[in-house]
């Protein structure tokens, strides 16, 4: 299929007006504004100055299928992560049956094919034990031969040790990293909140934050034994940063992930037992929050994920403690992180660097730099423009959310990949039909 | 007084203006139950819904004949045999309970925030008797008026609640109500039944059942769920019977006119010695009395309050 070039002029990048030149899919210049001149025959784009962002990559999501459609499918997943900008997510292995099979990841591709030739990809994480029962190790040379980028027993953390170690080991012969969900099986059991003041006050039960960060200990003694990296899954309080930032400056090969809602929500988002909050981890005290956007800042944590759990509106219109844990998060990962820019947390150029760059550099995923010959997968932003998450705004099925139906900033206009329109908002710009 | 509120789920939804009523009408109510006719008819036609998920008897039964004094019709719906037991959801079963149209609903139920969930669903009154480890105002406020009644005023006053603090509902509310009424509260269990961070709660905190009794007033003993020695929180029975249940030897350096209090079921011999429930400084049975009084005022604060007409 011929792709003609396509010259999008008055982009803003890096803070200054620019033309972006693109053809045969990729980035063939990115200069001052003007000084591009338009190819015969190139499609001319005036962006307007809409902010230019690198396709975003999610290295945490869960698309639900095969197995509870209801929820979510791969189709709705990769369409709000279109909408959202993510132009590759990372979707986990806790599906029905489990993905611990070759048949599972090439049917999680070939759905991806189908609803989305042209992108957004999905990029399967492959179970680190079968069935994610923490008791055989999954087939992980069939598992990365088949696609899968990574494997992990998230949501289902291996209890067994010394499977653990195997696993991590096995694992690396074929370049798979592992992400480990960090949470003791036993500390905080049967918690459904932060173990703090406020679970007091509403008498429910607690989760410490030493079930996580013991955890991350553990990870960051094998890792440093066994002389391999690992990447430590949504980190959610202080003590774990700690153990982190102390790690890498002893040069372990550790890398760590958290996610918009530790960073931006506290454990008091749970008065009134608020279901769309439930989360696990779960959300801690607002020392942590502070202490994990430093974190971030200090590059202790390498990316933020967004640890999408969408589920149906009738499993969360229950009890606090009947609620399944996860926020669905791709429609607003990227307005909830620039929130944070907003608010001076974060700067604009920590959005390429925490949601794309590390993200690629860590999981060896293609990705776009912006550099001539990268591929042409980008994102044009309106930071100014905002948003009202609305259950029918949002492109999940997963309308679980704490922002549901209020208003957020920054808003996705258009999305690229290989320099085709996957999602625009825009109307001289409309995604061409596969 | 204009009752202002649609629902009771906490003691702190109430300021001390409506908890003085509260204990006043209910005075008025006690008298009522000791007339040979103690029926009136102050809620004739209207009907309560008595919707216990979780097993409870003399709640349930208080609630019951509140309801039925005052004349009003009272409808159980018990976990067994309900559409609950056969995976209803609680939105489900609290919809359909609307669909009929009741005054009030009364929920026990073993989740915390049960009774709010139903409340910000449903038009009709819900009064939450006991909710997972959160809130059991009406027990607090039964507490709180047989207290009154002995003693008139609060200040000055030292009250112990002694036990199972973490998992406990009555607790939580009896904290609540006291502080607000001027009393001062210890709290006393071993440190695998305090709740976390319990330091931010307006109490003292002991781990001595002698130190934490020198010099109150009253006693709040707290059952001991026998299924906490099997979720590792305690070495055994006995050895709670012996360091945390309350004896005779741990009043000693107690106010004289000590009183003793226990929301029921009592486990005798484990939280508290058995001659201790039955001395005279027992208010135990005032409390099953003062139970009826309190929800009679409940339901009929909560049942005839001014609606804003639409």
């Amino acid at each position: 299929m011929a792709q003609i070039d396509c010259l999008i002029r008055n982009v803003s990048w890096e803070e200054r007006s620019r033309d972006l030149l693109v053809g045969q899919g990729r980035v063939l210049e990115l200069a001052e504004a003007g000084t591009v001149a338009a190819p015969v025959g190139a499609q001319v784009v005036d962006a307007g100055g809409l902010a230019l962002l690198p396709s975003l990559i999610d290295a945490h999501v869960h698309l639900r299928e095969p197995g509870q459609e209801y929820k979510e499918d791969i189709a709705s997943g990769l369409s709000a992560a279109a909408g959202g900008g993510f132009g590759q997510v990372m979707a986990m292995a806790n599906t029905c049956p489990v993905n611990d099979t070759a048949s599972v990841t090439r049917f999680m591709l070939q759905k991806a094919a189908l609803a989305f030739p042209h992108g957004p990809w999905v990029r399967p994480v492959g179970a680190l034990t079968v069935g994610l029962s923490g008791k055989e190790l999954a087939p992980a040379g069939e598992l990365a031969r088949a696609g899968c980028v990574a494997l992990s027993n998230d949501g289902l953390p291996v209890e067994n040790t010394e499977l653990f170690r195997r696993a991590f080991e096995y694992a690396a012969d074929f370049g798979l990293k592992v992400i480990d969900h960090c949470e003791d099986p036993w500390l905080g059991k049967g918690g459904v909140m932060n173990e703090g003041e406020v679970s007091s006050r509403l008498g429910l039960k607690g989760i410490p934050t030493a079930s996580e960060a013991m955890q991350v200990a553990r990870d960051i003694l094998l890792a440093s034994y066994l002389d391999l990296p690992v990447h430590l899954a949504h980190i959610s309080c202080r003590q774990s940063v700690e153990l982190i930032a102390s790690a890498k400056e002893r040069g372990i090969r550790v890398t760590a992930e958290t996610c918009p809602h530790y960073l931006l929500w506290d454990e008091s988002r749970v008065e009134g037992y608020d279901t769309s909050v439930r989360v696990n981890p779960p959300l801690r005290t607002r020392d942590d929050v502070l202490a994990l956007r430093q974190a971030v800042r200090a590059g202790v944590i390498d990316i933020l994920v967004t640890d999408h759990a969408p589920h149906a509106a009738h499993e969360k219109e229950v009890t606090f403690a009947d609620a399944p844990n996860g926020i669905s998060g791709l429609d607003t990962a990227l307005s909830l992180t620039y929130e944070l820019v907003r608010s001076g947390e974060l700067d604009f150029a920590d959005i390429s660097r925490m949601w794309c760059w590390n993200t690629a550099d860590i999981f060896g995923l293609p990705v776009n730099r912006l550099r001539p010959g990268d591929p042409a997968d980008f994102v044009l932003f309106d930071p100014d423009l905002a948003w009202v998450a609305t259950a029918g705004a949002l492109l999940s099925k997963g309308k679980n959310t704490p922002c549901l139906d209020k208003e957020v900033p920054g808003r996705v206009m258009a999305h690229f990949l290989g320099g085709r329109a996957v999602f625009s908002r825009l109307e001289n710009l409309a995604p061409k039909q596969p | 007084m204009n009752w202002r509120h649609k629902d009771l789920l906490e003691i702190s939804q109430l300021d001390t203006d409506e908890i003085s009523h509260v204990f006043e009408t209910a005075a008025r109510f006690a008298e009522v139950n000791q007339r040979p006719i103690k029926k009136v008819p102050i809620l004739k036609g209207k009907s309560v819904v008595l919707f216990f998920a979780e097993a409870s008897t003399r709640t349930k039964t208080s609630f019951d004949m509140a309801g039925k004094r005052l004349s009003a019709d009272t409808f159980s719906l018990a976990k067994s045999g309900s559409s609950l037991q056969k995976g209803e959801s609680l939105k489900d079963t609290a919809l359909t309970l609307q669909a009929m149209n009741p005054d009030a609903i009364v929920i026990r139920h073993w989740d915390s925030g049960a009774a709010r969930f139903l409340a910000e669903r449903l038009d009709c009154s819900v009064i939450n008797a006991g909710d997972g480890w959160h809130a059991h105002p009406t027990q607090a406020l039964l507490d709180g008026f047989t207290l009154h009644q002995v003693w008139g005023s609060f200040a000055g006053k030292t009250v112990c609640i002694l036990g199972d603090i973490a998992h406990s509902r009555v607790a939580r509310s009896d904290v609540e109500l006291l502080t607000m009424l001027g009393a001062r509260v210890r709290i006393c269990a071993p440190r695998t039944l305090l709740p976390a961070m319990v330091r931010t709660w307006p109490v003292e905190v002991f781990s001595d059942v002698a130190k934490a009794c020198e010099g109150v007033d009253a006693v709040i003993c707290l059952r001991l769920q026998l299924e906490r020695q099997q979720a590792g929180l305690l070495p055994d029975l006995r050895e709670y019977a012996c360091t945390y249940g309350l004896a005779p030897r741990h009043l000693e350096k107690a106010n004289p006119d000590v009183r003793i209090m226990h929301p029921g079921p009592m486990n005798r011999g484990l939280e508290i010695a058995s001659e201790l429930a039955d001395c005279g400084a027992s208010l135990i049975l005032d409390q099953v009395a003062s139970g009826v009084a309190v929800r009679m005022t409940l339901l009929h604060l909560y049942l005839t309050r001014a609606r804003v007409s639409a």
